[in-house]
């Protein structure tokens, strides 16, 4: 069998390159693999394109990431909100790029890329500035744009379980993005709270087949959102 | 507008909007006074909400003994799950709500137009905004309802006859919820169904950019 798992944080995020494209999970604060995130700060990785839905919260996790000078471009629905300081800061500054996309468009694209389609349409944004420029089809009378997959070189996921295999379950509403992420990375790399036996997860309730996953770190559980530096 | 004392308060906005939530239905909340609704469902009627980050079935907020981290709305507060909810992922969830599956999505708005366009997302002084699920939840929902004050802080109207304001999505505004008023979005143009006590169709018809009908107008019941 295939070792997925990773002993070492360090070891955890060493397939992460500079510039590479980096589908982050989590909705607001939750779900946020931070450990992970500590892990490729530590590596003082540059120019990374982030994909996630929020701009950070407070000064951990994406918001350390951005802090820290890894990121050169942010994807995500949700930028302007008041405890994604750190992100406006960059902004204002003019040292961070921004793409805006609809946050169901996000997903799709993402699960699109995973389950190797060309792209897909969305009655989402039809008519709106978020559709500029974009083809749009008409199907049984009703107009959809045209979007297309988007993939990255890593995904940096959280989960609750992980077997020897990857597989994986969620917790709660912590599951969010990371799914989907999972399945539309070159590279997916998962903290998990805790490591299971081959044949301990039911088959029947695993969320993300370990198919999806290439490497694994085991964290334990954490308060989220603390700033550890 | 500010200083009228018959304007309608936040949470009796909502309990309007509330009353309209039909048994059986599933229903998005936007982020801000909508959250205000489920407070107001009547007794016995079942109405699921749906939260976009994953959560089906979302329950109020939690005692500091259920609280869990793992466990927020879209606007990131912590709630919980009522029995027989169920948690998916974000392509799942927006499936919900771009396959019509949602009866209804109550959303905040800055600006509606008597066609129904909704706008919701962004300024028109801001270069950029932040658009969450909104073109998403708006597009899908079989009815949006959108639920704002009656005018802007200047005095303004909100509701006009076309939108100046960056659009959320076309022609998807079935009902208005105000501090002033009630009103329908029909093909035939706006309908006036409810006002606030003590406030004249006449009074409503200044502070709207477009048309109301008026030949149908019923004064809100307040609850005590």
């Amino acid at each position: 069998m295939k070792n997925k798992k990773a002993d070492t944080l360090e070891a955890a995020v060493a397939a992460v390159r500079d510039g590479d494209i980096v589908l982050v999970g989590g909705f607001g604060a939750t779900g946020v693999p931070e450990k992970l995130i500590d892990g490729v700060c530590d590596r003082g990785l540059r120019d990374l394109t982030v994909v996630t839905n929020n701009a950070g919260t407070g000064r951990s996790g994406i918001a350390r990431l951005m802090d820290e000078g890894c990121v050169g471009k942010l994807v995500c629905s949700f930028p302007w909100a008041k405890e994604s300081f750190v992100f406006k800061e960059l902004y204002d500054a003019g040292r961070i790029d921004l793409e805006i996309v609809p946050q169901g468009t996000i997903a799709e694209r993402m699960r699109a890329a995973g389950a190797g389609l060309g792209g897909f349409l969305t009655p989402t944004a039809v008519g709106t500035d978020l559709a500029e420029g974009k083809p749009v089809h008409t199907i049984d009378g009703k107009d959809y744009v045209l979007e297309l997959p988007m993939r990255g070189n890593i995904a940096l996921c959280k989960a609750y379980k992980v077997d020897p295999r990857g597989n994986l379950v969620f917790h709660k509403t912590a599951r969010n993005f990371n799914p989907v992420m999972a399945m539309a990375a070159d590279h997916t790399i998962v903290e998990v709270q805790e490591e299971v036996g081959l044949g301990d997860l039911d088959p029947e309730i695993i969320v993300t087949p370990g198919v999806f996953v290439d490497t694994y770190y085991t964290t334990g559980f954490y308060e989220i959102g603390k700033d550890t530096r | 507008m500010s200083d009228n004392t018959n304007l309608l308060t936040r949470e009796q906005i909502a309990a309007c909007a509330a009353r309209d939530m039909e048994d059986g239905w599933l229903v998005n909340l936007g982020i801000g006074m909508p959250t205000l609704i489920p407070t107001y469902i009547p007794k016995g009627r079942d109405v699921l909400f749906h939260s976009e980050n994953g959560l089906i079935g979302m329950g109020p907020p939690p005692t500091p003994e259920e609280y869990d981290q793992d466990l927020i709305s879209a606007g990131k507060g912590a709630v919980t799950i009522v029995p027989g909810g169920a948690y998916v992922h974000h392509a799942d969830s927006f499936a919900v709500a771009r396959g019509g599956r949602l009866d209804c999505a109550v959303l905040g708005a800055f600006q509606v137009a008597e066609n129904g366009d909704l706008c919701n997302w962004r300024l028109p002084t801001q270069k950029s905004g932040s658009v969450g699920g909104a073109m998403d939840i708006a597009a899908g929902s079989k009815r949006v309802f959108a639920m704002m004050t009656h005018t802007t802080r200047e005095g303004e109207p909100k509701i006009v006859r076309e939108r100046t304001y960056p659009l959320t999505a076309l022609g998807v505004v079935k009902r208005i919820y105000t501090d002033m008023a009630v009103i329908s979005v029909t093909a035939d143009g706006l309908v006036l169904e409810q006002i606030a006590p003590g406030l004249t169709p006449d009074e409503v018809q200044a502070a709207t950019g477009a048309p109301l009908d008026m030949s149908r107008v019923a004064t809100i019941e307040i609850a005590a």
